[in-house]
């Protein structure tokens, strides 16, 4: 067979889009510039920003759509150097990396114990956690100042978990998490089956090893999810970090970058804003983009639960 | 006997560091907020002194406090509403409604879903930043440059009293509305196809699709998302702090709760009141969650 269509097929083909459109009438047609419309709306507002990024000065204060006469790379090298863009995006994956992985291993293990070992108090230590997803974070944030604060005096580790420090920002973070973590997770682990894990025991495998060797591997897809929807929640955190990181060069980037459009006065570099910006974005989209499956099953698991 | 021990330690091992971090971060500053809230302190240094009520009665004939509670109220009205409509109506057509034979979606429906999300997926402080420029006052705004271009006055978008909320309003929309396009698509595609079929043999159009089938079908996750969206808007902070000229203006016409516990709390070091303001907030959350927990009970649809 010939990989062009052939005249009669096309014909077809069209007589049946046509005997389509004819029976759904300009209803098809509303609802495919609504889906349009909504896909302008989304996409827009971010290509109009990258184009921003290679525009000079004086014409991002021109007129909004005009192209740039030349592309003006170098103001991604502003950004990144004296905007320390690159410095807030290494902090913010440094953070986001331990966090995230000390949130899964002290999640899990809560999560797993409570969903498969009755004990006396089980239940209160379940809605103790549990009960941290109806509290709005605005409550704490005076009182967490204080205790971040505190915590840098405490002997020997005190320098490292104190007020404008990574590793503080850290334990906030795994803190905050436990309450979706736990919850999302005691549910998997509740459905997964007994059987495997009685005969390990059985066969004089320690609880811990039952664990790490054998449900966490079973969890993978509920581990998985809830990865996911740590690394973003976390890496889009801008509350926590503004109140515990005021130092600017232990900044994260969404601090950063809301920084430079609110702070900064009129000597304010925009076309550097607006790299940086695109820096912000970009990275996103193209994680975005190769996992978007993932991602999207991610996010939505816990609302489905 | 060495069994039960052994099973005892575990469960101690186990829990041990998940539950020590939970209590010193979260519910010790939990605990202390409540008792913060009846004190007079303020400054890093000064001791503070028990008041009682004094900063709530203070609270309830503070004008600033009332608009952020309006601004949340009026949120938690719109911003579920506007998004449940347009990501039910764009999640029909994606799935349901492309009008071909076995209620398929649209063609293309794979490639609006993966559009329509990417705003999740962006910090809000980023987004924030972006609707600034979006939002500028003159011919340099993306949206400003064309009205202008076309002879119309520009709009103050941020600039207006009139207007800031809406664009506070509208930026939150633009953000959430994939998301719930996805999280509805999924609540479909676990509605049995020959439902929509057997309708439509029985001659249903459309709109009766939508409004016999699809949305009873739908109910509990459109619950879902109301409550979701509810908490979106009692906590929202970072669009309205970033965003807005002077975090919450122009002159507080859209400030919220949140921006108000922060700027009271390290702008003017009133950690007292702040705290106040975040126990009345802490009650509207719970008061939501419950008032929608109890109005949610609603016989469910086996299928």
């Amino acid at each position: 067979m010939s990989t062009m269509t052939s005249p009669a097929v096309a014909t077809s083909r069209r007589a049946a889009r046509q005997e389509r459109r004819r029976r759904l009438g300009p209803l098809s047609a509303l609802s495919h510039a609504a889906l349009l419309l909504w896909t302008v709306l989304t996409v827009v507002p971010i290509l109009w920003t990258f184009l921003a990024s290679v525009k000079s000065e004086d014409e991002i204060f021109g007129d909004a759509w005009s192209l740039p006469a030349t592309l003006r790379w170098d103001n991604f090298a502003r950004a990144w150097e004296q905007a320390h863009i690159g410095q807030y995006m290494l902090n913010s994956v440094v953070v986001v990396a331990f966090s995230t992985f000390g949130t899964m291993l002290l999640g899990s293990m809560a999560a797993y114990v409570l969903a498969r070992y009755p004990f006396r108090g089980n239940r209160a230590f379940y809605l103790l956690f549990v009960s941290g997803l109806a509290f709005p974070v605005y409550l704490a944030l005076t009182p967490l100042f204080f205790v971040v604060q505190n915590m840098g005096n405490v002997p020997l580790v005190g320098p490292f978990i104190g007020l404008n420090t990574h590793a503080g920002l850290v334990l906030v973070y795994i803190a905050y998490s436990m309450p979706f973590t736990v919850f999302f997770l005691a549910a998997f682990f509740r459905t997964l089956p007994t059987a495997v894990a009685e005969a390990a025991l059985v066969d004089g495998a320690s609880h811990t090893r039952v664990f790490f060797q054998i449900m966490l591997p079973m969890a993978r897809p509920g581990i998985i999810s809830v990865t996911i929807f740590n690394v973003l929640g976390q890496w889009n955190q801008y509350q926590l970090p503004l109140v515990l990181l005021q130092e600017r060069d232990k900044w994260v980037l969404p601090q950063g970058i809301a920084d430079i459009s609110t702070a900064a006065g009129y000597d304010q570099d925009w076309s550097a804003l607006f790299a940086a910006l695109t820096l912000a974005i970009l990275p996103m989209l193209v994680i975005y983009t190769v996992f978007q499956r993932q991602i999207q099953s991610g996010l939505t698991a816990g609302a489905l639960k | 006997m060495i069994n039960r021990y052994r099973r005892g330690l575990f469960i101690i091992a186990f829990l041990a560091a998940p539950v020590t971090l939970y209590l010193v971060y979260v519910i010790s500053p939990y605990a202390q907020a409540f008792y913060i809230a009846t004190t007079d302190w303020r400054g890093v240094t000064a001791t503070p002194n028990f008041i009682g009520f004094d900063n709530f009665v203070r609270l309830f004939s503070d004008s600033i406090f009332w608009k952020a509670v309006t601004h949340n109220g009026a949120l938690l009205l719109l911003l579920p509403l506007l998004t449940i409509v347009i990501a039910l109506f764009f999640a029909f057509l994606l799935n349901v409604g492309g009008g071909g034979r076995g209620a398929a979606g649209v063609p293309g429906s794979r490639f609006y879903r993966v559009v329509f999300f990417f705003p999740q997926v962006l910090a809000v402080a980023v987004v924030a930043v972006l609707f600034q420029q979006v939002f500028r006052p003159d011919g340099s705004g993306m949206l400003n440059g064309p009205l202008m271009a076309l002879g119309l006055r520009p709009v103050g978008f941020l600039s207006d009293p009139d207007v800031a909320f809406w664009s506070v309003l509208g930026v939150m929309v633009w953000q959430a509305v994939g998301f719930y396009v996805v999280l509805f698509s999924a609540g479909l595609a676990s509605i049995p196809r020959d439902m929509f079929e057997a309708a439509q043999i029985d001659g249903a159009g459309r709109v009766s699709l939508f409004f016999r089938i699809t949305l009873p079908l739908l109910w509990d996750t459109v619950q879902v998302a109301w409550v979701y969206l509810g908490i979106l808007a009692l906590d929202v902070f970072a669009i309205v702090w970033v965003m807005t000229d002077q975090h919450g203006g122009p002159d507080f016409s859209t400030t919220v709760m949140a921006t108000e516990i922060y700027r009271n709390a390290f702008t003017y070091f009133r950690f007292g009141y702040a705290s106040a303001l975040g126990v009345v907030m802490f009650f509207f959350t719970v008061g939501f969650a419950v008032l929608s927990l109890r109005l949610s009970r609603r016989e469910r649809i086996e299928y």
